[in-house]
C-alpha cells in the first residue's frame, strides 16, 4: 500500500531537513549574522550621509517581529524541517509514480536517482542562475519580480528535466543506455541554458538599473560620499561565498539523506512481502507484489 | 467481477479516483502548499494581508534555501 511509502518519504524528508538545519546552525548562521551586521552598519553609514546632506532621516525602522535569537535557532530550524518535509512529500509522489512505471529499477537505485534529480532540478540549476543571497542582499522593491523569476527558473528546470528523461527513454532503445543518458543530459543543459540566457539578471531589472546602475546582481556596492570617498565597503565577498557554499552543502545533506534513508526503507518494504511469500512457498514469480496490492486494498 | 470487455470500456470513459491517486495528489498538493508558505508567502504575495509573522519567523531559512527575500 502506498501509505507505507508516503509516511516514510515524509519522515526521511523531515529528517533530512533537520540534519540540514543542524549543519546550517553550526556553519552558516555566523555568516548570516555577519550579513545582518553589515546591513545594520551600512544603514547607519547611509543615515550619516543623509544627515550630512541635510536630508531627513529615512524613517525606515526595522521593527523586529521575532528576535534574532528566535530566527537563528527556532525559525530556521522549523523552516528547514518543514522544507525537508515538503521535499520528502514531492519526492515520494514521484517515486511511487516512477516505480510503478518502471518496476525493474531497484528501490535504492531509483531513490538515489530521483533525489539527485530533485537536488539538481529544484535547487542546483535555479541556484546557478539565481544563487541564494544572505540578508542585506536584495532590494525590497524588486521582491515581486525576483520571486516570479526564481519560481520560473525552478519550473523551467523541472520541466526540462522531465523532457530530458522522456528523450533519454526514447533514445535508449536506439543508441543504448549510456549514449541516451549523455544525450538526455545535453538536452537538459541546452534547455536550461537557453532559459538562463533569456531570463534577466536580478540587477538588470528596470528599477535596479535606474537606481543603482549596470550591475548583474543586487549585491551592495561600496557606499560613497558625494566627494567620492568610500565611507562603507561593498558586501564582503568571503561572507557571500561562505553563505552560498554552505547553502549548497545543506541541500546536499537534505537530498543525500532522502536518497539513502528512503532507499534503505523502500528496499525493506519491497523485500518484506517477498520474504513472506518465500516462507509460504507461494512461488508466483512476482517480484513486486506491491503492484498487485492496491487492487486488493481498494 | 466484471467481464474483461466491460472493464476496458469502464476504464476508457471514466476517471477513476483511486485511493492511490487521491493519496498521491493530496501529498503533492500539501507539499507544494507548505513550500509556498516557507518560500514565498508574505514576501511577494501574501495570503494573510500585510502580516509578516511567517516571513520573519522562517526568515533565515528562506534566505538559506535560496528563495528571494526582502
Amino acid at each position: 500500500m502506498e501509505f507505507r511509502y508516503i509516511y516514510r518519504g515524509l519522515g526521511v524528508g523531515l529528517l533530512g531537513g533537520l540534519l540540514a538545519f543542524v549543519f546550517a546552525r553550526i556553519f552558516a548562521e555566523p555568516f548570516i549574522q555577519d550579513a545582518i551586521d553589515y546591513e545594520d552598519g551600512r544603514h547607519e553609514a547611509q543615515e550619516a550621509l543623509d544627515a550630512a546632506a541635510g536630508l531627513a532621516a529615512g524613517a525606515h525602522d526595522h521593527g523586529e517581529v521575532f528576535s534574532r535569537s528566535v530566527q537563528r535557532n527556532l525559525g530556521i530550524g522549523v523552516g528547514m524541517a518543514l522544507f525537508g518535509l515538503a521535499m520528502g512529500g514531492l519526492f515520494v509522489v514521484v517515486y511511487l509514480i516512477v516505480s510503478r512505471r518502471y518496476p525493474n529499477i531497484r528501490p535504492r537505485v531509483l531513490a538515489a536517482l530521483l533525489a539527485g534529480a530533485g537536488f539538481v532540478g529544484l535547487y542546483l540549476v535555479p541556484f546557478a542562475k539565481y544563487p541564494a543571497n544572505p540578508p542585506a542582499i536584495g532590494h525590497e522593491e524588486t521582491i515581486g519580480a525576483r520571486s516570479g523569476l526564481y519560481v520560473t527558473m525552478v519550473a523551467v528546470s523541472v520541466v526540462a528535466l522531465g523532457l530530458a528523461v522522456v528523450v533519454g527513454r526514447w533514445l535508449a532503445d536506439r543508441v543504448g543506455t549510456w549514449n541516451a543518458s549523455l544525450l538526455a543530459a545535453v538536452v537538459f543543459l541546452v534547455l536550461v541554458g537557453v532559459a538562463m540566457a533569456l531570463l534577466p539578471d536580478y540587477g538588470h531589472l528596470g528599477s535596479n538599473r535606474a537606481e543603482f546602475g549596470d550591475f548583474a546582481t543586487e549585491t551592495p556596492q561600496p557606499l560613497a560620499a558625494p566627494d567620492g570617498t568610500i565611507v562603507y565597503p561593498g558586501f564582503p565577498a568571503d561572507v557571500l561565498f561562505r553563505f552560498r557554499f554552505y547553502s549548497v552543502v545543506s541541500q546536499l545533506v537534505l537530498w543525500a539523506t532522502i536518497a539513502l534513508a528512503f532507499g534503505q526503507l523502500a528496499e525493506r518494504i519491497a523485500a518484506a512481502p517477498a520474504r513472506r511469500q518465500a516462507q509460504t512457498a507461494a512461488a508466483t514469480g512476482a517480484d513486486r507484489p506491491a503492484v498487485a496490492e492496491p487492487t486488493a486494498a481498494g | 467481477m466484471t467481464t474483461p470487455v466491460a472493464q476496458s470500456r469502464q476504464r476508457s470513459i471514466s476517471f477513476p479516483l483511486t485511493a492511490r491517486r487521491a493519496a498521491l495528489g493530496l501529498t503533492a498538493l500539501l507539499s507544494l502548499l507548505l513550500l509556498y508558505f516557507i518560500g514565498v508567502d508574505q514576501g511577494a504575495t501574501s495570503l494573510f494581508g500585510s502580516d509578516t509573522h511567517i516571513h520573519e519567523f522562517v526568515h533565515d531559512a528562506r534566505h538559506f534555501l535560496g528563495f528571494p527575500c526582502h
